[in-house]
């Protein structure tokens, strides 16, 4: 079970991430997070903190659960329903920029979902995309704009992303499929 | 919340009563309602899921409450609906209603959503039709999304269900929304007191659980919810009691009588509310009062359902 990313790396990629982040958006007027359900959530709250801890200035969070907008929805087998979670937007995202975080970006699925769900919520002037591992295999004609780390998968291998706030450890572990 | 842990799925096709669901079940579908009502409170108020499903309300009994909120959350998910009331429909033609529903099963809905003044005509469908079916109220019998809605909206305002003390006043002995609250309230872990004449109490009541008095004073003290059910006007010609105005001086909630209540205590009615029978005006306007909000929740409680029962494939998109 190879550790891809422990706590120390994925502590320096988040702060180099928001470096990114404030050098491509020249400051953080404008910019809100939001993280994707479940652990892009602490991820896009860490990244704020990052940069509240740089600029002074307080960064807005958002949590977005995509499950009502998934594309694999009533289509697989009969089997129970994936659980919705609740979707916590406290701002406008009108003529924001929207900085959306996921844990692992791998067929773009979940990305698609997250653009259209955001979308309904208003009409930001851009979104970006933050991710912590790439494992490519995209199925979609997605690209991230920030990547933590690009791992080079196969399809049989699964990525973990464990975080603290949520698994009480911080580490990327790639695990071999059956 | 409760000390109930959620479960991840419904064990049931149909929604036929909740005496068919445990309480994980229960606190999944509030679970899952919480995220729903965030999607009205949207600028876009609708969400692709059910794109492609069609759900068929079949309402042999007059509702608007009901139908409109089931009607709203098809649309919230993006269901094609299709309503089907009685009068305007082949049933005043003499149709029966299996006859009824082969026919608009013929037409492949994924759920259809039946109210009838029958009790079990649910469970009636439910053996015949290949679609989920819901129950939006048969008979005497029960009326599961209105016993969901209600302790949705306790839990928001409370936090948990288990415990509180919960009063229900009225027609106890026709009301499908007392079945189903009873049942419910009781599975989450609440105390349960039930209070009308004793003309309009069915015997057995003892037996679900819950505490039975005609004093309202001894139900109302110390509740942290007080639940009025309607006096159904229509089914009143057996003399259950002298007149309505005495029903009101004996039975009807008055300000001073929701003084003997816990003082955070929640008023909730199922509606439609006959002022001055059941409920004074000053109590159901008041400061008490979510009936309301219990309507807005039932749209999302039932957004919820139609959810959690479109699980998997639909026949339609395998054949």
């Amino acid at each position: 079970m190879p550790i891809v990313m422990d706590a120390d790396r994925i502590s320096r990629a988040l702060t180099r991430i928001a470096h990114e982040i404030l050098e491509r958006n020249h400051g953080i007027a404008g910019v809100s997070l939001v993280g994707v359900r479940s652990r892009g959530v602490p991820l896009a709250r860490r990244i704020a903190a990052i940069l509240n801890g740089v600029t002074g200035e307080e960064v807005s969070t958002g949590a977005l659960d995509i499950t009502l907008y998934r594309d694999d929805l009533m289509r697989s087998a009969i089997g129970p329903q994936p659980i919705v979670r609740k979707t916590e937007i406290p701002f406008s995202i009108d003529n924001r920029t929207i900085v959306l975080v996921d844990d692992v970006l791998y067929t773009g699925r979940t990305t698609r979902a997250a653009l259209d769900a955001l979308i309904d919520f208003g009409r930001p002037k851009a979104i970006q995309l933050v991710v912590l591992v790439d494992r490519g295999h995209r199925e979609l004609p997605i690209k991230a704009d920030y990547v933590g780390k690009n791992v080079p998968t196969s399809r049989k291998e699964s990525v973990s992303v464990h975080l603290s706030e949520l698994d009480g450890i911080d580490e990327v572990v790639v695990e071999a499929g059956e | 919340m409760d000390a109930v842990v959620a479960a991840t799925a419904l064990s049931h096709k149909n929604l036929l009563g909740i005496a068919d669901l445990s309480p994980e079940e229960i606190v999944l579908i509030l679970d899952t309602a919480e995220a729903m009502k965030e999607v009205g409170k949207r600028a876009i108020k609708k969400v692709p899921t059910l794109r492609g499903r069609t759900v068929v309300n079949l309402f042999f009994e007059p509702s608007t409450r009901t139908r409109t909120s089931f009607e709203i959350a098809e649309k919230r998910l993006s269901a094609d609906t299709l309503n089907v009331a009685i009068g305007t429909s082949s049933v005043v033609k003499g149709e029966t209603l299996v006859d009824t529903a082969l026919n608009i099963e013929a037409m492949n809905p994924s759920m259809i959503v039946l109210r009838h003044a029958s009790s079990g005509a649910c469970h009636l469908l439910s053996r015949i039709c290949k679609a989920a079916i819901i129950n939006a109220g048969d008979g005497m019998h029960e009326h599961p999304t209105q016993a969901l809605l209600d302790a949705f909206t306790i839990r928001e305002r409370k936090g948990r269900i288990a415990g509180l003390k919960v009063a229900i006043f009225g027609d106890l002995l026709h009301s499908r929304v007392l079945r189903s609250n009873i049942l419910l309230l009781r599975k989450l872990g609440a105390e349960v007191w039930v209070c009308g004449p004793a003309t309009l109490i069915p015997p057995g009541m003892d037996r679900l659980g819950v505490r039975v008095t005609t004093k309202v004073n001894e139900a109302v003290e110390g509740a942290d919810v007080v639940m009025m059910l309607r006096i159904q006007l229509e089914r009143m010609e057996g003399g259950y009691f002298p007149s309505l105005r005495e029903y009101f001086r004996t039975f009807g909630m008055t300000e001073a009588r929701v003084k003997l209540a816990r003082p955070d205590v929640i008023i909730m009615h199922p509606g439609p509310i006959n002022r001055g029978v059941e409920i004074a005006s000053e109590v159901a306007d008041g400061p008490f009062s979510v009936i309301l909000d219990q309507v807005a929740n039932g749209v999302a409680v039932r957004m919820a359902v139609l959810y959690l029962l479109a699980g998997g494939a639909d026949d339609e998109t395998v054949a």
